[in-house]
C-alpha cells in the first residue's frame, strides 16, 4: 500500500485511461462529422491500450496501490486503487469498450445517424469511464457514484433508438430494476460501514461470525445479482440487450453484467472464513441460471434476445465457479478455492470476449439482412463469409468446446467440482456432484442452441426474398471482431499464458492463495490442453485441406441437395430454428410455457395455414408483474401524497429537515 | 512404449471390425450367412476411392464437418485406456476433454447437415442434439461415480482401479452404472432401439439421415468416425464391466480384444431381439438411464 499523494505508474496509466474515456466524445461536441467520430473512437482505443497495459502490469504485481482523494463531500475521503483482482476485471472493460468504440464507427456512422451519434458516443465514453471507476473505487461513496453513472450511461446508450416503443420499454424496465438493485446496495454498504468508516475493509479482515455477516451476504447477493442478471433477478436483461445498438449490447453483456460478479467477489473477499451455506446458495443459483438461461435461449427467435439469454447461462457458469470456491473456503480445500475462483474469473474474461464477438457479429448480420428474426434469415454465410467464420469461432467458444477459450474456464470449474466429489465429505459432496451433470446439461443445450443459430442464420439458402440481400461488413467492423476472436484463440491454444494472471487475481480474493501460480499449473493441465488443442487445430486444417484437394477433380461434381426424390424443393422447406428447437422446448415445457398457435387441419385439401410458437419472459410476466399489480392496487391511498404540486413537495422537504433537526439536537 | 504403439494400432485398425461382428450376429439371428466380417473395411476403401457429389448450397462447413468430427474422435481415442493398460495421454481432467471432444464432433456433424438446407437433415440434426443433451449428464454421472469410487481425476487410474474385489464391494452401484452406460452407448452410437443404422429413408432416423448428402471420402470419414466412437465408448464400458487382468501385458491385450468382440456380439443380440422404439419413447429411456447412474452415485457415497 502506498501512501496518499504518491502515484505509482500503474495507477497513473489507469487514471489517464479513465480521463481519456470520459473525454473521448469532445471532438464530436465541437464538430459533428465522420472525422470527429473517428477521432473519438481512436481516443477510446488509445484509452484501452493504455489501460490494458496498466491492468496487465498490475496483475503481475501482487501489491495493492491506492490513492486517497480528500474531497469535501460527506462520508469521508474517496479512495481509488488497484490490485490484481480489480485489474482482472479491467481487462474485459478495456478490451470490449475499445473494440466496441471502433465497431461503432462502421455500425453507427455519423452521416447516417446525425442526431444520435453525439449522444451515443458521449454515453459510451461515460459508460466506459464509470466502469473503470467502479472497479477501482475503494470506498462506498465513490463506488456508488460510479455505479449510478454506469447505470445511467447504459440506460442512455441502450435507448439511443428511442423512437421505438419496445426500446423505451426495455430502457424503463432496466432503469427500474437497476435502481432497485442500487437500493439494496445502499443497505449493503451501510451494513459494511457499521464501524464508521466508508472505506472498503481489507481482504480477509472480517469474520463470518460477525453478527451482520449473513445480512451482508444476502444484500450483496441481491444487489449485485440484479446487475449480473442472476436468475430470478434477470428480468431486465433480455429486452435491454435485444434493444440496444449491437456494440452497446456487447458492452452490457460482456462487461456491465460482470460488475455484479465483481461486486460479489469483492464483498466476499472481505471475509476470512465463510459458512458453507453461502457457497451452496451461490452454486445452486448458478446451476439454475445456467440451465434455465440456456433453456430460454433455445426458444428464442430474435437473434439478440437469444444471445442475451446466453449471458444468463454464462453468468450461471461463473456463479458455479464462485460457489465451488466458497464451498472450498468453507471446507478448507485450497484446491477447490483455487480452481473455482480461477475458473470463475477466467470465465468472466472469456465470456466478455466471445459474447462481445457474437453481439458484434449479430450486429453485422442484422445490418446486412435487415431483420433480427432468425427464421427469416438463411445462407448469410455465403454473403458475409468473414463475419460468418468469426461468428463460428464465437459459437465454438461459447459452447465451451475445445480448442477455444470457453473450454479452459469450464474445465477449471469442472475440476473444482470433481475435486469436491472425490475428496470432500458431507454435504459438499452432494452439492458439487450435482453441479457436474448440471454443467454437462448446460453444455449440451448450448451446443444445440448454437447449432440452431449458426445453421439457420449462416447456412442453407435465404428463406425469404426480402432478407436475401446484404454484403460483407466493412473493415472497421471486422477488425474488432477479429481481435476478439484472436484473444479467444490465444487463451484456448495457450492457456498457460493466463495462469500467472489468474493466480494474481485469485490472491486478491483471498490472501491465503498468494503465489499460487505453481499450484494452479499443477491442478489444471494447461500444458496438455495447449498441446492437444494446438495439434487438434493443425490436424483439422491439414485434414480439410487434404480432403478438399482430393475431391476437386473431374469425377467430383455438384448437384442440388438431395430431396429424397422430391423434385421441386423450395427454400421454405428448410428446417427452421423453431422446428429445430421444438423437441427441446417441449422437454422444458413446464418451465418455458411456450405460447403456441397451431390451427387444426381439416378436409382433404386444407387451406394454407400457419403455426407459431412464442416464449415470453415467464418470470417477469408470470411472477413480478402480477405482484406489482397487486402492490399498485393496495398502495393506492399513499399515492395521494404524490400529486405533482411542486410547492407542496418543497414543504415535505422542509418538514423532514425540521424533524431531523429536532431529533438530532435533542440527542 | 510397445503398449502405446499397440493402442494406436488398435484404434486405427479395429473399429470397423465391430461393425462387421454386429452385422454377422444379426445375420446369424435371422438365419442368413451375412456379409463377411471384413465387409466394413471393403466399404471404407471403396468410399475413399469414389468420386463425390456435393450439394450446391453448401459451404466449407459441409466439407470440413466430417474431418473435424473424425479428428476430434481420434484425439479422444488417445485418452481412453484399452483394457488394463495406460492410455497414451493421461492427465487430471482428461475425462472432461474426452466428453467435450465428442461434443465438438457433434457440433460440426450437425452443422454440416444443416448446411445442405434439406429438411430431412435438419430433422436428424435436431434429434441428434436433443438426445445428446439427455445422454451427456448420464455420462458425467457415471464419471463422478467413478471419481468418488477411485479417488482419482483421470480416466486411466479411474478405470484401472476397478477389479473383481471392487466389484464384490460395490456390485450394486456398478450394475446400475453399467445399465445407464449401456443405454448411453447405444444412444450415442445410434443403434437399435434408438436408431436403425441400416436404413436412412425414414422420417424417424437420426444419424444416417444427417449424412444423406455426404458421399465418397467424406462419407468414408463419417463411417470410420462412427465406428471409432462406438469402439471408444465400448472400451469405456468394457473396462468397467470386465475389469479382469492376467498380470501379463500381452495376455491383457488379448483379453481386451476378446471383450470388445463380446460387446459387439451383445449389441448384435440387442439389435436382433428388439424393435426400434417410437421416437417419443427415446427421451424417457434416456432419462431412465440418467436416474440409474444417479442412483449408482448415491450408493457409492452412502
Amino acid at each position: 500500500m502506498t501512501g496518499p499523494g504518491e502515484v505509482v505508474p500503474n495507477l497513473a496509466l489507469l487514471i489517464a485511461a479513465i480521463i481519456l474515456q470520459a473525454c473521448s466524445t469532445l471532438p464530436l461536441l465541437f464538430r459533428r462529422s465522420a472525422l470527429s467520430q473517428k477521432i473519438s473512437a481512436s481516443l477510446m482505443v488509445l484509452a484501452s491500450m493504455i489501460g490494458t497495459t496498466g491492468a496487465v502490469r498490475s496483475l503481475t504485481d501482487p501489491a495493492a496501490h491506492s490513492l486517497l482523494l480528500d474531497w469535501s463531500l460527506p462520508f469521508g475521503p474517496a479512495e481509488i486503487g488497484i490490485d490484481p483482482l480489480s485489474a482482472l476485471f479491467l481487462l474485459p472493460i478495456f478490451i470490449i469498450t475499445g473494440c466496441s468504440a471502433l465497431y461503432g464507427v462502421g455500425y453507427w456512422p455519423a452521416q447516417k445517424h446525425p442526431h444520435t451519434v453525439t449522444r451515443l458516443t458521449f454515453f459510451l465514453g461515460l459508460l466506459a469511464a464509470s466502469l473503470t471507476t467502479v472497479v477501482m473505487a475503494r470506498n462506498a461513496i465513490l463506488f456508488l457514484i460510479a455505479w449510478e453513472m454506469m447505470a445511467l450511461g447504459s440506460f442512455f446508450s441502450l435507448t439511443t433508438d428511442d423512437k421505438h416503443e419496445e426500446v423505451r420499454d426495455a430502457g424503463i424496465l432496466y432503469l427500474i430494476t437497476t435502481h432497485l438493485g442500487t437500493l439494496v446496495l445502499f443497505a449493503l454498504f451501510s451494513l459494511l460501514s457499521i464501524n464508521g468508516s466508508f472505506l472498503f475493509p481489507a481482504a480477509a479482515s472480517l469474520s463470518a461470525l460477525h453478527p451482520l455477516a449473513n445480512a451482508i451476504f444476502i444484500t450483496a447477493l441481491i444487489g449485485f445479482g440484479v446487475k449480473a442478471g442472476m436468475m430470478p433477478l434477470h428480468v431486465w436483461l433480455p429486452s435491454a440487450h435485444a434493444s440496444a445498438p449491437s456494440h452497446i449490447s456487447a458492452i452490457m453483456s460482456g462487461v456491465v453484467l460482470k460488475m455484479g460478479i465483481y461486486g460479489m467477489v469483492r464483498v466476499f473477499s472481505f471475509f476470512a472464513q465463510v459458512p458453507l451455506w453461502w457457497g451452496a446458495t451461490i452454486l445452486v443459483l448458478g446451476m439454475i441460471s445456467g440451465v434455465v438461461g440456456v433453456a430460454f435461449a433455445l426458444g428464442q427467435h430474435d437473434l439478440k434476445r437469444l444471445l442475451a439469454y446466453h449471458s444468463i447461462e454464462n453468468i450461471g457458469i461463473i456463479l458455479m465457479g464462485m460457489g465451488v470456491a466458497l464451498i472450498g473456503q468453507a471446507t478448507g480445500s485450497q484446491a477447490m478455492m483455487l480452481l473455482g475462483m480461477a475458473g470463475c474469473l477466467l470465465h468472466v474474461l472469456n465470456h466478455a470476449l466471445f459474447k462481445a464477438l457474437l453481439f458484434l457479429g449479430a450486429g453485422s448480420v442484422i445490418h446486412a439482412v435487415g431483420t433480427r428474426e432468425i427464421d427469416l434469415m438463411g445462407g448469410v454465410g455465403r454473403r458475409l463469409p468473414l463475419t460468418a467464420s468469426l461468428f463460428l469461432a464465437g459459437s465454438v467458444a461459447i459452447c465451451g468446446l475445445p480448442p477455444l477459450n470457453g473450454f479452459v474456464s469450464e474445465i477449471m470449474v469442472y475440476l473444482g467440482c470433481f475435486r469436491g466429489v472425490a475428496f470432500s465429505n458431507g454435504s459438499a459432496v452432494g452439492l458439487t456432484a450435482l453441479a457436474v451433470p448440471a454443467l454437462a446439461l448446460v453444455g449440451g443445450l448450448a451446443v444445440a442452441c448454437f447449432v440452431k443459430v449458426y445453421g439457420t442464420v449462416f447456412l442453407g439458402i435465404p428463406r425469404t426474398e426480402e432478407h436475401s440481400g446484404g454484403h460483407e461488413a466493412p473493415g472497421n467492423m471486422l477488425v474488432p471482431m477479429g481481435v476478439l476472436a484472436g484473444f479467444c484463440a490465444v487463451i484456448g491454444l495457450a492457456p498457460w499464458l493466463v495462469a500467472p494472471l489468474l493466480a494474481g487475481a485469485v490472491a486478491g480474493w483471498h490472501p491465503s492463495l498468494a503465489n499460487s501460480t505453481a499450484a494452479l499449473t499443477s491442478l489444471v493441465p494447461f500444458n496438455w490442453i495447449s498441446l492437444l488443442s494446438t495439434s487438434l487445430t493443425l490436424c483439422i486444417l491439414v485434414g480439410t485441406w487434404v480432403i478438399v484437394r482430393r475431391t476437386s477433380g473431374n469425377e467430383h461434381s455438384t448437384a442440388p441437395t438431395w430431396g429424397c426424390g422430391y423434385l421441386r424443393p423450395t427454400p421454405r422447406m428448410q428446417y427452421t430454428a423453431t422446428s429445430f428447437a421444438e423437441m427441446l422446448v417441449k422437454y422444458f415445457r413446464d418451465l418455458l410455457r411456450p405460447q403456441e398457435y397451431s390451427p387444426e387441419i381439416t378436409g382433404i385439401f386444407p387451406a394454407p395455414t400457419r403455426y407459431s410458437s412464442h416464449i415470453t419472459e415467464v418470470v417477469l410476466e408470470g411472477l413480478y408483474l402480477p405482484f406489482l399489480e397487486y402492490l399498485y392496487r393496495k398502495t393506492a391511498p399513499f399515492r395521494r401524497l404524490q400529486h405533482g404540486r411542486l410547492h407542496l413537495y418543497i414543504l415535505y422537504i422542509l418538514v423532514t429537515l425540521v424533524v431531523l433537526l429536532v431529533v438530532t439536537v435533542n440527542s | 512404449m510397445p503398449d502405446t504403439l499397440l493402442h494406436i494400432v488398435l484404434i486405427v485398425v479395429m473399429p470397423p471390425l465391430l461393425l462387421g461382428v454386429i452385422a454377422k450376429t444379426k445375420a446369424a439371428f435371422a438365419g442368413r450367412t451375412g456379409a463377411p466380417f471384413l465387409q466394413p473395411y471393403y466399404d471404407l476403401s471403396r468410399l475413399l476411392r469414389k468420386g463425390t457429389v456435393t450439394s450446391d448450397t453448401t459451404t466449407l462447413i459441409f466439407r470440413s464437418g466430417p474431418v473435424i468430427t473424425l479428428a476430434a474422435t481420434l484425439f479422444a481415442a488417445l485418452l481412453v485406456p484399452l483394457g488394463k493398460h495406460a492410455a497414451p495421454v493421461s492427465f487430471e481432467g482428461d475425462m472432461i476433454l474426452f466428453a467435450y471432444l465428442f461434443a465438438l464432433g457433434r457440433f460440426f456433424t450437425t452443422l454440416a447437415a444443416l448446411d445442405t438446407g434439406s429438411s430431412f437433415e435438419g430433422m436428424g440434426a435436431a434429434r441428434e442434439v436433443s438426445f445428446a443433451c439427455l445422454a451427456e449428464p448420464t455420462l458425467f454421472f457415471a464419471l463422478i461415480t467413478m471419481t468418488r469410487l477411485s479417488g482419482t481425476l483421470s480416466l486411466t487410474p479411474m478405470l484401472n482401479y476397478l477389479s473383481p474385489s471392487v466389484w464384490m464391494g460395490t456390485g450394486a452401484a456398478l450394475l446400475l452404472l453399467l445399465a445407464g452406460l449401456y443405454i448411453v452407448l447405444l444412444a450415442e452410437n445410434c443403434r437399435i432401439p434408438f436408431d436403425d443404422p441400416t436404413t436412412h429413408l425414414e422420417l424417424t432416423m437420426i444419424h444416417e439421415v444427417m449424412v444423406l448428402d455426404h458421399s465418397g471420402p467424406y462419407f468414408g470419414c463419417i463411417l470410420y468416425g462412427a465406428a471409432l466412437k462406438l469402439y471408444l465408448l465400448g472400451a469405456l464400458f468394457m473396462n468397467i464391466a470386465l475389469p479382469l487382468t492376467s498380470g501379463n501385458s500381452v495376455a491383457d491385450w488379448g483379453l481386451f480384444i476378446l471383450s470388445m468382440l463380446i460387446l459387439a456380439v451383445s449389441i448384435g443380440i440387442v439389435e436382433s431381439v428388439m424393435a426400434r422404439l417410437r421416437l417419443i419413447r427415446i427421451p424417457q429411456l434416456l432419462i431412465a438411464a440418467m436416474i440409474l447412474t444417479a442412483f449408482s452415485f448415491v450408493l457409492v457415497v452412502r
